[in-house]
């Protein structure tokens, strides 16, 4: 018999306002509805009232977790109208703060995805090392999250020399711990368990529901903005794009976890290459035309739209975050999973977290269970399969 | 290499659809310009033997109509196409992808809902973001929306709406 478990409006697990309604027979999902609009703003109404530089401004507020992405993107946009690029300084600074910004998000996930499998202990490692990330940020811009570090033509905020040997200390504690957490999470025979062969998104599918990032990379299909189409910095470094063919929750885990020390890398480079000069071109006016920015988010491809007509303002500004394909293939992804996986499959494209309590399970008009519920389900699988280990 | 690579594509397009018009606005960013009633058939051939990723669809409202953009990434050569499309504003109807794109399938609804383009034949044309009490003929990202909120008052409430 086919029963309907609601999740949502707020998603359990996450702060993200998405309704998700699984169909189930038994304990066994079989079909998924999506319904979004919940926090629906505007944004690209409210842009064609602001000037050019105020944009970037607003375009930071979309997400708090990748606010470095929308402005990038938005900025390369505008730039692509302009015909020009930063300077070289500029360049690395921006191409620096995206690749911490992808580390704290990765960590952010990470941390997460060890809660709902019921391994605290993960959680609360991965965010012991993400929280001096946030402490760097704040050295560096002035604020944890909502940085501004970029400008049409470059950026806002130089890194100080001085500020140099503060972030490599940082990068040498993180790659340290980051081996230590790709092995741990590795090599325990439950968390494998858990998240092998679970949630499965098969390539072709990827790219019917054309998903991006590590969605995509961890189903066998390699893109990659910085490699494809590389901006700022990223074809000046060395690096190499992580790409597994298996499409379940573990190559999507393991996709996050080696991509930060891609990152690390990339990080390293840029500090020992940062040339001297100017961090800023000066745009004076924006010509009529149009041009579309791209950049890598932790998520995967951010993708702006910006038509001028000449004024100061644009015409049409069209944003697309790398969520609104992933989440949608979320209908393929959990098709044919038990209940108990679902909470999981439904977070490993990694949408934003936070909210646990608005989850009601009814059955014939009776309340059954609650967002805590659901991940006491998901807690007592991983305890079945530690207790069958350990026998 | 990449350039050459993308000039190949161009060449195939023209003989293939010689009515396309080609405007490069840089090595890696092309927009075309095709009539509504080849963009199907057009995007069929880009997305199936070509092997272009669909990135997004964008709607603008313009003097002359309602003109759609789908963008799409070329992920080997790293080229974005642009695939642009005028629908005019006393016949506002394109033919759905959602069959042949399924990922084409949110941003339909989307542009449906904010610029009140008809996609005919998507199986579930509702809306995606406005509030279930938002009136179907208000379509927020039109120019003239502005003119039209003055004297509606939108219910607030679900049960009132209907």
């Amino acid at each position: 018999m086919r029963r309907i478990v609601p999740i949502g409006p707020y998603h359990p697990l996450q702060e993200e306002p998405e309704f998700f309604k699984l169909i189930v027979e038994g304990e066994k999902v079989v079909d998924l509805e999506i319904n979004i609009g919940y926090n629906h703003r505007g944004h690209e109404f409210i842009s064609q009232t602001l000037t050019w530089d105020q944009v970037s401004f607003l375009v930071e507020r979309i997400c708090g977790i990748c606010s470095d992405s929308h402005p990038y993107a938005y900025v390369l946009a505008v730039e692509d109208i302009v015909h020009i690029t930063a300077p070289p300084r500029a360049q690395y600074i921006r191409t620096i703060i995206g690749e911490l910004e992808r580390i704290h998000s990765h960590y952010l996930w990470l941390g997460l995805a060890g809660h709902f499998i019921g391994y605290n202990t993960v959680w609360m490692w991965v965010w012991r090392y993400r929280e001096p990330l946030l402490d760097l940020f704040e050295l560096i811009m002035g604020n944890r999250n909502h940085y501004a570090i970029n400008k049409i033509g470059g950026a806002r905020r130089d890194i100080l020399p001085e500020d140099y040997p503060k972030i490599e200390k940082y990068l040498d504690l993180l790659e340290k711990k980051n081996t230590m957490f790709t092995n741990a999470i590795l090599d325990d025979p439950v968390i494998r368990a858990r998240l092998e062969n679970v949630g499965v998104l098969t390539k072709e599918d990827a790219i019917a529901y054309a998903v991006t990032g590590p969605t995509a990379r961890g189903s066998g299909y390699a893109c990659d903005v910085r490699k494809d189409d590389p901006y700022d910095a990223y074809d000046k470094v060395d690096w190499n794009m992580v790409v597994f063919p298996e499409g379940d929750v573990l190559a999507k885990a393991k996709v996050r976890l080696i991509e930060c020390h891609e990152s690390i890398k990339i990080v390293r480079q840029c500090l020992k290459d940062m040339p001297d000069g100017p961090i800023e071109t000066r745009v004076d006016e924006i010509p009529p035309g149009e041009g579309i920015g791209r950049h890598e988010a932790p998520r995967g491809e951010v993708f702006h739209y910006v038509r001028s007509d000449g004024s100061n303002m644009p015409v049409r500004h069209k944003v697309r975050a790398p969520s609104y394909m992933n989440i949608a293939s979320n209908v393929v992804a959990v098709r044919g999973y038990s209940i108990a996986d679902a909470a999981l499959v439904l977070a490993a494209v990694d949408p934003c977290y936070c909210c646990t309590e608005r989850t009601f399970v009814y059955e014939n008009g009776k309340k059954k269970y609650s967002g805590q519920d659901l991940l006491r389900l998901s807690w007592k699988k991983t305890e079945d399969i530690k207790r069958r280990y350990k026998k | 290499m990449k350039k050459e690579y993308s000039k190949k594509i161009l060449d195939e397009i023209s003989a293939k659809f010689p009515e396309v018009i080609i405007k490069i606005h840089s090595p890696r960013r092309t927009y075309m310009t095709i009539s509504r009633e080849k963009v199907y058939d057009f995007v069929e051939f880009l997305y199936k033997e070509k092997g272009f990723r669909f990135s997004i669809a964008t709607g603008i409202d313009t003097r002359d109509g309602i003109e759609i953009i789908y963008h799409f990434s070329h992920d080997e050569a790293g080229t974005y196409y642009n695939i642009k499309v005028l629908v005019p504003k006393d016949d506002l109807k394109i033919k759905s992808m959602t069959t042949l794109l399924p990922a084409t399938d949110w941003i339909e609804r989307e542009i449906h809902e904010l610029l009140g383009v008809d996609f005919v034949g998507h199986p579930n044309l509702v809306p995606l973001l406005t509030a279930e009490t938002w009136p179907a003929d208000l379509c927020p990202l039109r120019r003239d929306y502005a003119d039209e909120h003055k004297n509606i008052k939108i219910k607030k409430k679900l049960w009132e709406a209907s």
